[in-house]
């Protein structure tokens, strides 16, 4: 019998109305509408435009690094190292505006301290050919740990006006879009059409589920992952420059433990761990999710330790629930 | 010297003498007995959960959970010895024991039952468990002064200069080696890990080994909870926050391959030692602490570099590109 689960890569639309109703992408717009019922109960101050926009403030930049990460996940990769690509990339920012740079350029220097550091997890990857879990383990020791050794406990505060004000400014006055929630909006686009609409989308699922087919069908594997990462450490260089504006400093401890979040995202959409199938789609509405239940909650006063119980407690049962009821189901028919 | 490089463990001693000998020249400081016997008992809790962790590894898993558990079982004997003092300390380490076995039973169930990835299923029990100690607790914290004596005394009990801690680890890597090495079980965790069908055809019950790791991690990590809490005196919902990581760079400098199936107690000993004689020299050398977490990134990534050089090539691929792709996927 061929069920639907959440981990099958689509190969036509639904066809039947049980179909479209499993389909993970459902069942997380499901989810999506009674967290937004839920919050609208909570508190009555959920449902307002302005604390909506003053939202997305929280997720936007974690949302924008989970875009790259899903694509690592799909290729059977991961990115451990993306929270201390950022306080290196932060500490780089905060040592060029300490000597006076202009925004263009700080915004410069945190991409490219990125990128640099996406390339040299690429290069340990794709190229020494270790794995990524173990590499981005080290490399995420080494950039926080060079960020704290250059930085010791001291914090940077002086940046430039104009630059916090990318961390903090509206795009759109009305309906009030901040510029780096309409960023990741512009990104999801671009991801959603690379990943699913074109040749390269459809190498990366290739790659995921079979890497060594995929070698053999002259897909470019060990390139692709390289550019990967670079890809991911980039948006993390982008996360980097936004968060610091927003916050207006550079501390050692900066982001830390974003990668676990923005992995969770990524589960929690409907990515494989094992590679091979995911949607664009889904992740971005399980950044929603996850974004305005951590909001929600927090109007009403639930420390935020206690949110990420709940969030850990709905990545397992988000899981687990498919599981035991297709197991219920089929031992039905038996 | 290829025999050296073949013999991880023993490359990995030799370093560590030589990284010693050396420290102990530039600062003589390091060298003195009671230096060595802190750097031991420090190590130790580093090592108990390095070895669980092995385990683990071992079997193609991975435990992210391990700090959370030891945090919250850390948590809930010392809230016990808070409100009961006088028990005797057995009573305390019981209970962190039980907690963190219930807490590796979730987690092996989940895997073992329901086929959740490890590494997600440990990745929400790492959020959960540690926000239960707010949940359970309500973000106090529980202080030295409030645990007795009984609960603290015990780690601080030494027998021929080293701590308690010190040799129940001891006892802890015997017991593992022995059950590594001599127990059908033991040796089926490596079979397991090593080619997951092939075990599956001789009879190993993939569900039940998965399940019995995942329960040992979980009692060795809630055992460090026990010790942690004593040795430091503190108890709160932060404590060995990010140590996770700590242990898992403690198995890959051991030569645990994140592969599966290759591992060994002395390795993930040595692993845990390294880490913990670059810790306790910076201090002594007189260099920041900030070089702690750059030095052992490093660290980790060398010795990842080093071991994959030695792992064996499995399948015998034609093309180069495919034997790099081969190498990339393990």
């Amino acid at each position: 019998m061929n069920q639907t689960t959440r981990h099958d890569v689509a190969d036509h639309a639904p066809r039947t109305l049980s179909e479209f109703l499993l389909r993970w992408e459902t069942i997380l717009i499901a989810l999506l509408a009674i967290v937004i019922i839920g919050n609208t109960i909570i508190s009555p101050y959920f449902l307002d435009i302005y604390n909506l926009s003053d939202a997305t403030f929280n997720f936007s930049e974690k949302a924008i690094i989970a875009l790259g990460m899903t694509l690592l996940i799909l290729v059977r990769d991961i990115d451990l190292s993306i929270a201390a690509i950022i306080a290196l990339a932060s500490l780089a920012m905060g040592l060029a505006a300490d000597v006076g740079a202009t925004t263009p350029l700080l915004i410069l220097v945190g991409l490219a301290v990125g990128a640099v550091c996406g390339a040299f997890n690429g290069l340990l990857v794709a190229r020494v050919g270790l794995p990524s879990i173990v590499v981005t383990i080290g490399t995420m020791s080494l950039y926080r740990g060079l960020a704290q050794v250059i930085l010791g406990d001291q914090a940077i505060t002086k940046y430039p006006v104009d630059f916090q004000e990318l961390g903090r400014g509206y795009l759109v006055s009305w309906p009030p879009v901040p510029y780096s929630f309409a960023l990741f909006l512009i990104l999801a686009v671009v991801f959603a059409i690379v990943v699913h609409r074109t040749a390269i989308g459809r190498k990366l699922f290739a790659m995921g589920n079979n890497p060594v087919a995929a070698q053999f069908s002259g897909i470019p594997v060990n390139k692709i992952r390289f550019w990967l990462f670079v890809l991911t450490g980039l948006l993390s260089g982008i996360a980097a420059v936004l968060l610091t504006a927003r916050i207006g400093s550079t501390r050692p401890n900066i982001a830390l433990g974003w990668e676990l979040e923005v992995i969770t995202a990524v589960i929690l959409g409907g990515v494989s761990i094992s590679g091979g199938s995911g949607t664009i789609p889904g992740v971005v509405l399980a950044v929603f999710i996850i974004g305005l239940a951590t909001f929600g909650l927090s109007l009403v006063n639930v420390p935020g330790i206690v949110i990420s119980v709940l969030l850990g407690l709905l990545l397992i049962a988000s899981i687990a629930m498919p599981i035991v009821v297709r197991r219920l189901m089929s031992r039905k028919t038996d | 010297m290829n025999y050296l490089l073949k013999n991880r463990e023993l490359a990995l001693a030799i370093i560590i003498t030589l990284m010693v000998i050396g420290i102990s020249i530039y600062a003589p400081a390091f060298a003195t007995v009671e230096n060595t016997t802190s750097v031991l008992n420090d190590t130790s809790i580093l090592c108990m959960l390095a070895l669980a962790q092995m385990m683990v590894i071992i079997t193609r898993g991975i435990d992210l959970s391990v700090a959370s558990n030891l945090a919250l079982s850390g948590m809930l004997s010392a809230s016990l010895a808070q409100n009961y003092p006088d028990l005797p300390v057995i009573a305390f380490i019981a209970v962190a024991i039980a907690t963190g076995l219930i807490l590796g039973v979730i987690n092996g169930s989940l895997i073992a039952f329901l086929g959740i990835p490890p590494i997600v299923v440990t990745l929400g029990t790492l959020a959960i468990f540690r926000g239960m100690i707010v949940v359970y607790g309500g973000g106090n914290q529980v202080n030295a002064s409030e645990m007795g004596d009984n609960f603290q005394s015990f780690p601080k009990l030494t027998f021929l200069g080293l701590s308690t801690i010190f040799w129940i680890m001891a006892a802890v890597a015997v017991t593992v080696w022995f059950f590594l090495a001599m127990t059908r079980t033991g040796r089926g965790l490596y079979a397991l890990g090593g080619n997951p069908l092939a075990a599956r055809y001789c009879g190993i019950d993939m569900s039940r080994q998965q399940l019995l790791v995942y329960t040992l991690s979980g009692a060795i990590s809630g055992l460090c909870g026990y010790f942690w809490v004593s040795r430091y005196g503190v108890a709160y919902s932060e404590i060995a926050s990010g140590f996770e990581l700590t242990v898992i760079a403690a198995c890959v400098i051991g030569g645990v391959s994140i592969a599966g199936g290759v591992g060994t107690v002395a390795g993930a000993l040595l692993g845990g030692l390294f880490l913990g004689v670059i810790v306790n020299a910076l201090p002594v050398m007189q260099v920041t602490p900030f070089w702690q977490m750059a030095i052992s990134g490093a660290v980790i990534l060398t010795a990842v570099v080093v071991n994959a050089r030695n792992e064996k090539r499995g399948v015998k691929l034609i093309l180069p590109e495919a034997r790099r792709l081969a190498g990339a996927a393990k």
